[in-house]
């Protein structure tokens, strides 16, 4: 069984009114307790939990050194194209702005991924717009073939595929799959994408089932925090790792939660996500989850993301650019305006600075990938 | 409160399930079944003396028992799947407690015997009760082997040193569909209460009881210790407030938060 | 005729069937399960189930257990 059945009977429950009348007793329960359940992952998310968002860092952060120890995993960002047949609404590559459309060929990703190596960055996550013609799983599996020596995990986040798909990217060298729902209201995501086949909200919703399935080392979800109620989204961003959490126990699942950022285009967020807000997410999260990864990007300024190292975020970008080719052309492809543009060395001294430890590289697998190249 | 629970096609009232070994005296068993209120009671098969003409424990259990033969003796699947064969022709029911053992020293279970045994057995419409380490791996096994419940030990067998397992009893009552009877161990009904509370199905108690000064006694405070925990789990934790520790604040560079 | 039962070698008169067995040696049948040369013999079978020269019998009942 997928999400989307579970989905599908969470979204025809009142959940805003479910959540939005937890009160404090419900908090405290919450807060006490070792294994929680959806009610409780709702009473921390709810209004009643704001006025208790200090005693629930000190138990989000005591479960997050208990899993995780003062470690920090980095990751970057390569974008290889930015062709894109999708109308969101919300994006930076929508089909319909007029931006400079790039794609890597095999020599300019070669360069720019030796340059991403000499930072030191080991995990690297590549993307690309949905425009299978051009950049389809032929060229994701070509460009595995030149990252895959490089770098010892390469993460995808790009168009949904079939689970075949998957299998045949895994077998080229991928190991991990971001893929983010957006919003998991049905009647908002129609409206959010008008026209491409990003559409299809059910196949999206089972993408990371058939990436588990398929054999994905790590499976990354999440929600674009700002399109819808960010209460209900968290909500169901959980119980959409919680399901696969259980029906896959050998993946590694994730949550990213990225915030609504300026970009090319007329949209605006309809909710705003304020920084309060969107650290009350990530500690019931972490709460709710105790083992699950959280990604904070660079969405986020430098300020705002050294604050909340120990609040229970395991995974952080750094040395980014969301560019195609941006570590060594400019930046007019650029899908959203990043926020935390510190390098590598930069991120690595912030966090030392508060007692954690970045960690370059959490993985190799020794079962028949290419070996990667010279080590920072 | 309708909180019945339903196994094997019974709807019990009593989640407290009781052994019929190391007693004294064969004849406080139907009294103990009394005060307990239990409805289970388990059973081992042995061959029959044929020189001595000892009393037959089948008649010191009351006709309204659930009977739950166990394959003690068994040291493998195929024995284990011998001895709940020839239980079931006995006529009393089809419920097994698989006891797979090969160790004499500590009575524990074999795993993968014993998922082996429940496999052929569920097959053959037997409500299978396994009885196991507390081994999530092990665990998933019997659920797909078509087991009707897993009987995790709190402790060894006999050693009444209560819930050492804790933390894998609480693994596995999270993570395993089948209702989780926590079985060996049980020392005292303390224990069975913290058992209930965490969430187990049920308890299956044997030597606590039956070595007991006073068994009837000792029958009647488990029952009320398994009837007390699980209301109590039922009812749901209450709200406690935790006292404002003095470490760091985290959350003070919320502006307009509250620290 | 020699009858194997519960591992004891045994002379029984022939044509002795299970039944007329556990009843020679005081035992209630509906107390007992048998099972002969490995192969289970149902209660309702006892009194129809004739022994042989040779036979393996096991007879076996409940007892306390945990």
């Amino acid at each position: 069984m997928s999400f989307l059945p579970i989905c599908q009977e969470l979204n025809s429950q009142p959940l805003d009114e479910l959540i939005g009348t937890q009160d404090e007793n419900a908090v405290l329960r919450a807060l006490n307790k070792v294994s929680l359940r959806p009610e409780d992952f709702m009473a921390l998310l709810s209004p009643a939990a704001e006025t208790h968002l200090e005693a629930m860092a000190q138990e989000a952060h005591k479960r997050t050194v208990q899993h995780f120890g003062r470690t920090i995993q980095l990751f970057t960002p390569l974008y290889l194209a930015n062709h894109c047949s999708n109308h969101c609404v919300y994006c930076g590559f929508n089909a319909r702005n007029d931006i400079p459309r790039s794609q890597l060929t095999m020599d300019e990703l070669l360069i720019e991924a030796r340059a991403i190596a000499a930072t030191g960055m080991k995990h690297l996550l590549i993307l690309t717009g949905e425009a299978p013609n051009k950049a389809g799983v032929d060229y994701l599996e070509q460009a595995l073939a030149v990252l895959a020596p490089i770098f010892p995990s390469v993460s995808i986040e790009v168009f949904p595929m079939d689970e075949a798909d998957y299998a045949r990217l895994i077998r080229a060298g991928v190991d991990g799959l971001t893929i983010f729902q957006e919003t998991y209201n049905p009647e908002l995501y129609a409206i959010l994408h008008p026209a491409g086949p990003k559409r299809d909200y059910a196949y999206r919703l089972e993408a990371p089932d058939r990436g588990c399935r398929a054999g994905m080392r790590v499976v990354n979800l999440g929600g674009l925090l700002g399109l819808d109620d960010w209460r209900r989204e968290s909500f169901l961003t959980g119980m959409h790792a919680a399901h696969l959490l259980h029906a896959y126990p050998g993946v590694d699942i994730a949550v990213s939660l990225p915030r609504m950022r300026p970009h090319t285009g007329e949209f605006q967020p309809a909710y705003v996500v304020e920084d309060q807000h969107l650290v009350q997410i990530m500690m019931a999260l972490r709460l709710f989850l105790p083992r699950l990864s959280i990604t904070i990007s660079t969405r986020e300024a430098p300020a705002f993301r050294d604050n909340i190292v120990p609040l229970g975020v395991t995974r952080m970008s750094a040395g980014v650019t969301t560019a195609v080719g941006g570590h060594t052309k400019g930046n007019e492809t650029a899908q959203f305006e990043i926020s935390d543009s510190r390098s590598a060395d930069e991120m690595c001294a912030a966090l030392k600075a508060r007692g954690y430890q970045p960690v370059f590289k959490d993985w190799e697998s020794i079962s028949g990938s290419p070996r990667p190249e010279a080590a920072r | 409160m309708n909180d019945l629970f339903d196994i094997g096609g019974k709807h019990l009232q009593s989640r407290l399930f009781i052994g019929t070994g190391k007693f004294a005296d064969d004849a406080l068993i139907p009294e103990v079944c009394e005060a307990s209120g239990s409805q289970v009671i388990t059973t081992a098969l042995r061959r029959v003396d044929l020189d001595a003409t000892t009393d037959n424990i089948m008649q010191h259990i009351p006709k309204r028992m659930t009977l739950l033969p166990n394959t003690s003796g068994a040291r493998n699947a195929t024995e284990a799947v011998r001895i709940a064969r020839l239980a079931r022709a006995m006529g009393c029911g089809d419920w097994i407690k698989i006891e797979v053992i090969s160790d004499s020293k500590y009575l524990l279970p074999d795993g993968y015997e014993t998922a082996k045994a429940t496999e052929i057995l569920a097959k053959e419409g037997f409500v299978v009760l396994p009885y196991m380490n507390p081994d999530l791996y092990v665990a998933r096994s019997l659920v797909d082997a078509g087991a009707a419940a897993v009987m995790p030990l709190g402790a060894p067998i006999g050693t009444n040193r209560g819930l050492r397992t804790e933390e894998m009893l609480r693994i596995l009552i999270e993570e395993i569909e089948l209702p989780i009877i926590v079985d060996a161990g049980i020392g005292r009904p303390s224990e069975a209460c913290q058992a209930m509370e965490m969430g187990a199905a049920a308890v299956l108690v044997n030597t606590a009881i039956a070595t007991a000064i006073d068994p009837l006694a000792m029958g009647r405070a488990f029952g009320n210790a398994v009837r007390a925990g699980r209301e109590a789990y039922l009812a749901g934790p209450g709200a406690t407030r935790t006292l404002a520790s003095a470490s760091s604040p985290l959350t003070e560079f919320l502006s307009g938060a509250q620290a | 005729m020699i009858v194997t039962i519960n591992g004891q070698e045994t002379t029984c008169p022939p044509l002795t069937t299970v039944l007329t067995l556990l009843l020679h040696r005081q035992l209630d049948p509906t107390t007992v399960v048998a099972e002969n040369n490995g192969v289970i013999i149902q209660g309702e079978a006892f009194a129809t189930t004739q022994l042989a020269d040779g036979d393996r019998l096991e007879l076996l009942s409940f007892v306390g257990g945990g």
